[in-house]
């Protein structure tokens, strides 16, 4: 019988990770939809860096930047009493670097793919900047923040590189699904690792299928 | 009163243009904005309500300073204008009754929506999404809408310009009436001669982003005014040669009207050219017919 912790493990990590970039990109991809400043496409590159870049490139400097031997890592276990490396908090840190254009990307579309007189006109109509994202803006591209949320939740389950560099295989803290799949198999433990996988596998398969009907029913119930 | 003196170097289709812009506009007229595709008119719709900043110039509505090139540029919010696009936009997560009470300000009463959406007669719509709606009804909401803040100044983008004739006539009236049961000024652009016949107290010509002429519509549309006895405005649909003359067929309203003409008439006139026609020595007949 396989521990169920790492499953529960996945499942926060990936719901912490998910919040927490829900709220960073929405005003980023606003700023990135809507802006005219030189700096953007910096910015862009930036957030799809880790579309390319191996995991174990992001989770190695990540390691280096988290370790109490080098200058922030000191910094916060000095100040903060915070250790990142090897940790459960390392690891959301991480998840919401590498799974950042996930999220970005799909909400900085939704943005663009609004038509520019449905801000306007709410701005004419005496409406502020919050009111016009909060009321007219998000409530119209569902679609966008749907399919951002589950390619970052799916994204973080299925994350191994970067958990492996930065959070080790420490059971209950960093021990996620898909490093206790890694290690039954090291171990030889072919059943185990099958049934993690195949939970993985299932629950991914799930997430993304409700995401396509539900996209559809979106675009489809908007011309009803 | 609205003082609007203007410039900005606009990018467009046909190349840059400098719009330099100079016009005054009396309380409670009806002024109508035309010219060709490109020549800024949706700019300076766009300027006046406050979404796009003119690069120097001064804005004053009634005493009240909105831009001014030193320091004042008010944001939309604080201009109370109404605003009309082409294109609607109309929230499309919103009800027809919602996309009005969403224009509401805090110390309004619900009345007010109420109030519009008889005037409009789109009561019956109000539980309806904008996307269920046809393009004379989508019109009516966002005219309603528009005037929900009860702004004094109302900017209409060609909103009648997708519309079929009938709806489009049906339209025009809805918007006189509004413009003067609300007391408001208005600015229309519009492409149709005939609406700006229709419609406009004044009429400006906007021609590579200048004011070509202002004044009432007869004297600016028409440059050559005819000693006839009535005129029509109307658009070349067909010219065909027959014998020795030509056949010039013109749509004026729903109507066409065919007119003998001489070859040196009809080569000076293209398919789609706007026409004058003048009837002249005639005793035009007039008999009912419902």
């Amino acid at each position: 019988m396989i521990d169920p912790e790492p499953l529960w493990l996945t499942a926060k990590l990936a719901l912490i990770t998910t919040l927490i970039l829900f709220i960073l990109s929405v005003p980023l991809a606003y700023w990135l939809a809507y802006t005219k400043a030189r700096g953007k496409t910096v910015i862009e590159a930036i957030v799809s860096l880790p579309l390319v870049l191996p995991p174990s490139v992001l989770g190695f400097y990540l390691l280096l930047a988290f370790s109490p031997a080098h200058s922030f890592g000191k910094f916060l276990e000095n100040y903060f009493d915070v250790r990142l490396v090897f940790s459960f908090s390392g690891l959301v840190i991480a998840s919401i670097i590498y799974s950042l254009p996930f999220m970005v990307h799909p909400v900085q579309s939704g943005f663009a793919g609004l038509s520019p007189s449905l801000r306007e006109a709410s701005y004419t109509l005496g409406k502020s900047k919050w009111q016009t994202i909060t009321r007219i803006l998000l409530p119209n591209m569902r679609s966008s923040l749907l399919t951002g949320i589950v390619l970052t939740f799916a994204h973080t389950i299925g994350e191994f590189g970067i958990v492996l560099m930065i959070g080790g295989n420490i059971p209950g803290e960093t021990k996620v699904a898909s490093i206790a799949i890694y290690d039954e198999v090291e171990m030889m433990h072919y059943n185990n690792a099958n049934a993690y996988a195949l939970i993985l596998f299932i629950i991914t398969f799930i997430i993304l299928l409700t995401v396509y009907f539900l996209n559809q029913r979106f675009s489809r119930s908007s011309y009803i | 009163m609205i003082h609007c003196s203007i410039y900005k170097t606009l990018q467009t289709a046909q190349g840059t243009i400098n719009l330099d812009i100079f016009f005054e506009i009396e309380q409670g007229k009806l002024v109508t904005l035309f010219g060709p595709s490109g020549s800024g008119k949706t700019t300076i719709l766009r300027i006046l309500a406050g979404l796009t900043s003119p690069q120097k110039g001064r804005i004053a509505f009634n005493n009240e300073t909105w831009f001014d090139t030193k320091n004042i540029n008010l944001p939309p919010q604080k201009r109370q204008v109404g605003f009309v696009f082409q294109e609607y936009a109309l929230f499309p997560n919103m009800t027809v009754e919602e996309n009005l009470q969403y224009a509401l300000g805090k110390a309004q009463a619900n009345a007010i929506v109420q109030e519009l959406m008889y005037v409009m007669d789109i009561e019956q719509l109000q539980n309806r999404k904008p996307d269920t709606l046809s393009g004379g009804q989508k019109q009516r909401v966002a005219l309603a809408r528009a005037l929900v803040r009860k702004p004094q100044l109302l900017l209409l983008d060609e909103p009648l310009s997708a519309l079929d004739s009938e709806m489009r006539l049906k339209l025009q009236d809805h918007i006189l009436k509004l413009h003067k049961e609300f007391n408001l000024t208005t600015i229309l652009v519009s492409h149709d001669f005939s609406e700006i016949f229709k419609m406009s107290d004044t009429t400006m010509m906007l021609k590579n982003g200048k004011i070509s002429g202002q004044g009432i519509p007869s004297e600016i549309l028409v440059n050559e005014p005819g000693s006839g006895d009535f005129q029509l405005i109307g658009e070349v649909i067909n010219i065909e040669k027959e014998n020795f003359a030509y056949v010039i067929s013109v749509s004026v309203g729903n109507n066409i009207i065919k007119i003998n003409s001489s070859e040196d008439e009809a080569i000076q006139l293209n398919v789609g050219d706007k026409v004058l026609v003048s009837l002249k020595l005639l005793n035009p007949l007039i008999k009912k017919i419902s």
